[in-house]
């Protein structure tokens, strides 16, 4: 099925340009979200789950909440992204981030967040900035960083939640 | 009152300060908190990424949770508590998918517990008066703006908020602590949530123009209700030396509470206070 299958509302879209105007890192997409929507429109999916922007975009849902037409343009981003990692479509490092996080919760049942970096740092090389490391020492020196990570959280339910799914 | 409380992994982490502060103001206005045993990640911003379901699932075992303990949850951390929200809206609309996961977690769901972030209770009436009643320290000198970011906010058919423009719940907080509060056009746009991870230099962007348009309205300080925004605007502003205070520190060190001081010198920009 194609994304303009399952949204008939991108059909609304009458490209006033309200979703990129209020995007705060739609100069950073290399499709603006309105040409996203015109893309799946013309039923150019694979050029959409190619592009970076689902990746760029922070989900901060200003886009669909400002759209005078309900497109559901959060919603969107969140399939392409779930289409883009199911089918090993998008290779680039940003996916990374809810693929650790999710097998941090998995086997943690919570978040730690120096087992976090670290599970990220494994999945996208070791390399530390100047930025990064001045900013980790100032976390460390502030007592910010929890240096234990904390008791495993489970049960029999948590468990069932992993078995429905497969990422 | 009595509540379920969802502290979420931030505050057991980075946000330490946030979770003693909101804990000290409570007890100060006789707002019992009982963590909820055992519980899990609601899934952040991630589950929503990889898997429709998982988003739902993981806060839904939350809500069971506090289903059984017979409370509304109190979640202080933005994104769980939009999360937990969504679940409960999910399973109050989606009857196939509450009958689902009754039988997964072999329980029989209601899915009506009450989600609150604590903006909304201590901004209603009742709690404004009793919080005016505790004041020790006078703040009237201190002009600050109020900061929401994303999932207080958005969606509103979730959150409930007042206003997802102009929001006014941290507003009437803070005046009520006699703090000038100045208004502000920034206080629902994003600060890069968590691109701080693996895009910092997005964040970056972000937070220090919010910072820039903080000092350009003559504020001294932002205040923030989430710990993500309170992280990457106190880390990732640029010598703007621009204090990001949490309302429950500010509430805390109104009241007279000596912790406080404890609380701010884990802030990067030394706040102004204490």
């Amino acid at each position: 099925m194609t994304f303009k299958e399952v949204f008939p509302e991108l059909f609304k879209c009458y490209q006033c340009l309200s979703c990129t105007l209020g995007c705060p890192l739609a100069e950073e997409m290399d499709l603006k979200p309105h040409k996203l929507v015109n893309m799946l429109i013309l039923g150019k999916d694979k050029e959409v789950l190619n592009s970076l922007t689902p990746w760029i975009c922070a989900s901060c849902e200003s886009c669909q909440v400002r759209c005078p037409n309900g497109v559901p343009l959060s919603e969107l981003m969140d399939q392409i992204r779930q289409k883009g990692i199911k089918e090993r479509i998008y290779k680039g490092k940003a996916s990374a981030l809810p693929l650790v996080f999710l097998k941090e919760i998995k086997k943690r049942g919570r978040i730690h967040e120096i087992s976090l970096i670290l599970g990220l740092k494994r999945l996208v090389g070791f390399k530390v900035s100047m930025e990064e490391l001045r900013i980790g020492l100032r976390m460390f020196l502030k007592g910010k960083l929890r240096m234990r990570p904390t008791k495993r959280v489970s049960s029999e339910s948590f468990k069932r939640i992993f078995e429905e799914v497969s990422f | 009152m009595k509540f379920a409380y969802y502290p979420g992994c931030s505050l057991e982490g980075s946000s330490r300060e946030y979770d003693e502060s909101l804990r000290a103001v409570c007890e100060a206005l006789g707002i019992q908190l009982v963590e909820i045993p055992q519980w899990n990640c609601c899934g952040a911003s991630s589950a929503h990424q990889v898997d429709s379901f998982l988003k739902i699932a993981l806060p839904a075992l939350d809500l069971l949770k506090a289903e059984e303990m017979g409370l509304p949850i109190l979640a202080p951390c933005a994104a769980c508590f939009l999360n937990l929200k969504r679940a409960k809206k999910a399973l109050l609309e989606d009857e196939k998918l509450k009958t689902k996961l009754s039988s997964l977690f072999g329980k029989n769901f209601q899915g009506k517990t009450q989600v609150f972030h604590p903006l909304w209770v201590f901004s209603n009436s009742e709690l404004i008066e009793r919080l005016s009643g505790l004041i020790k320290v006078k703040l009237s000198e201190l002009k600050l703006v109020c900061y929401y970011g994303c999932y207080l906010v958005r969606p509103p058919e979730i959150t409930e908020v007042d206003d997802p423009e102009n929001p006014q719940l941290m507003e009437r907080i803070m005046e009520a602590l006699g703090i000038q509060v100045i208004n502000w056009a920034w206080k629902v746009d994003c600060c890069g949530g968590s691109h701080s991870l693996l895009n910092p230099h997005l964040v970056k962007k972000l937070s220090k123009r919010l910072v820039q348009k903080a000092k350009e309205s003559g504020a001294q300080g932002i205040v923030v209700a989430c710990p993500l925004c309170q992280a990457n605007l106190d880390l990732y502003q640029e010598n703007q030396n621009m204090p990001i205070y949490y309302f429950t520190e500010l509430m805390g060190f109104s009241f007279g509470i000596k912790d406080a001081k404890n609380w701010f010198k884990r802030h990067m920009v030394k706040p102004s206070l204490g």
